[in-house]
């Protein structure tokens, strides 16, 4: 199955139970998207989105170092992430912890994953978060559709409900 | 660490494959229990196991029918799980839109370094 991506479409698919994967395809090389994702001063003009401002980044980029990032958000309180960067492939991947300070039990491990094509390059994160269930069944291997096609069926079905 | 309840809501109860095949099945229409169990090839207590989780979060309901219980999709509590991944999007969203302008000017600015640092 495969996921058409063009800038401008963040795609957000939950792939199992604990997991989060978004999906976007950029219009630069891997190493541009590299540098934009790395780099404390260009951290700062994207991470916060829509949301609020950055105050603060801190990046110490090698296994076993640690970022932290803070935002001001539109509400006016203090949001701040950190983690440890757990490898490094230069231009190819992360894989880092993030823990919400607000939520310290509840940190997830996050996987970024570039691969370039033609000078554009598709970007992905995986977020994986320790499991909550009691699980009463066995995840089936190759689970084939994510929820969000079950969601959007179902919705369909909500939207008949009235 | 304390343990979060494991299907105390929507998102949690559509965390299992078996039961949003379940939830599939009861998007073409109420079905009895005995329908539920020969299509899913699974044994009847797992069923009612699942079946009784999603009624707990309210996405299914239940009525008697002569001696079989029957069972229907309420898919009200899908709304919340579908804003939340909405918001996850868009937060996302308006982090790559970000992304791309900071993109273009890295690109424009080696374009001007052509014959500059390697």
């Amino acid at each position: 199955m495969s996921t058409v991506t063009s800038s401008g479409t963040a795609v957000v698919t939950l792939p199992a139970d604990n997991q989060i994967l978004i999906t976007r395809e950029f219009d630069a090389p891997a190493r541009l998207v590299w540098k934009a994702w790395t780099t404390p001063e260009l951290i700062k003009r994207w991470w916060a989105g829509e949301r609020g401002e950055v105050t603060s980044v801190e990046v110490d980029l090698r296994v076993g170092g640690r970022w932290r990032n803070v935002m001001i958000a539109d509400g006016g309180f203090e949001v701040a992430f950190h983690g440890e960067y757990r490898e490094i492939v230069e231009h190819e991947r992360i894989v880092s912890t993030e823990v919400y300070e607000g939520l310290p039990d509840a940190s997830s491990l996050n996987t970024l994953t570039l691969v370039e094509r033609d000078g554009r390059t598709t970007l992905t994160v995986l977020a994986e978060y320790p499991s909550k269930e009691l699980r009463d069944g066995h995840l089936e291997s190759g689970m084939e559709g994510g929820m969000q096609e079950s969601l959007d069926r179902l919705e369909q079905v909500a939207a008949s409900l009235g | 660490m304390a343990r979060a309840a494991t299907t105390a809501d929507a998102f949690n109860a559509v965390a299992e494959p078996r039961r949003r095949q379940i939830l599939d099945l009861l998007a073409g229409g109420e079905k009895p229990v005995n329908e539920l169990v020969a299509v899913l090839a699974l044994a009847q207590p797992l069923v009612s196991k699942h079946l009784r989780v999603l009624r707990e979060v309210g996405l299914v309901e239940v009525r008697d029918s002569g001696r079989q219980r029957v069972y229907r999709l309420n898919a009200r509590p899908l709304k919340d799980i579908d804003d939340w991944v909405s918001g996850y999007r868009r937060w996302w969203s308006g982090r790559f839109d970000r992304m791309d302008v900071v993109l273009a000017e890295l690109k424009e600015s080696e374009d001007g370094d052509e014959h500059g640092d390697q």
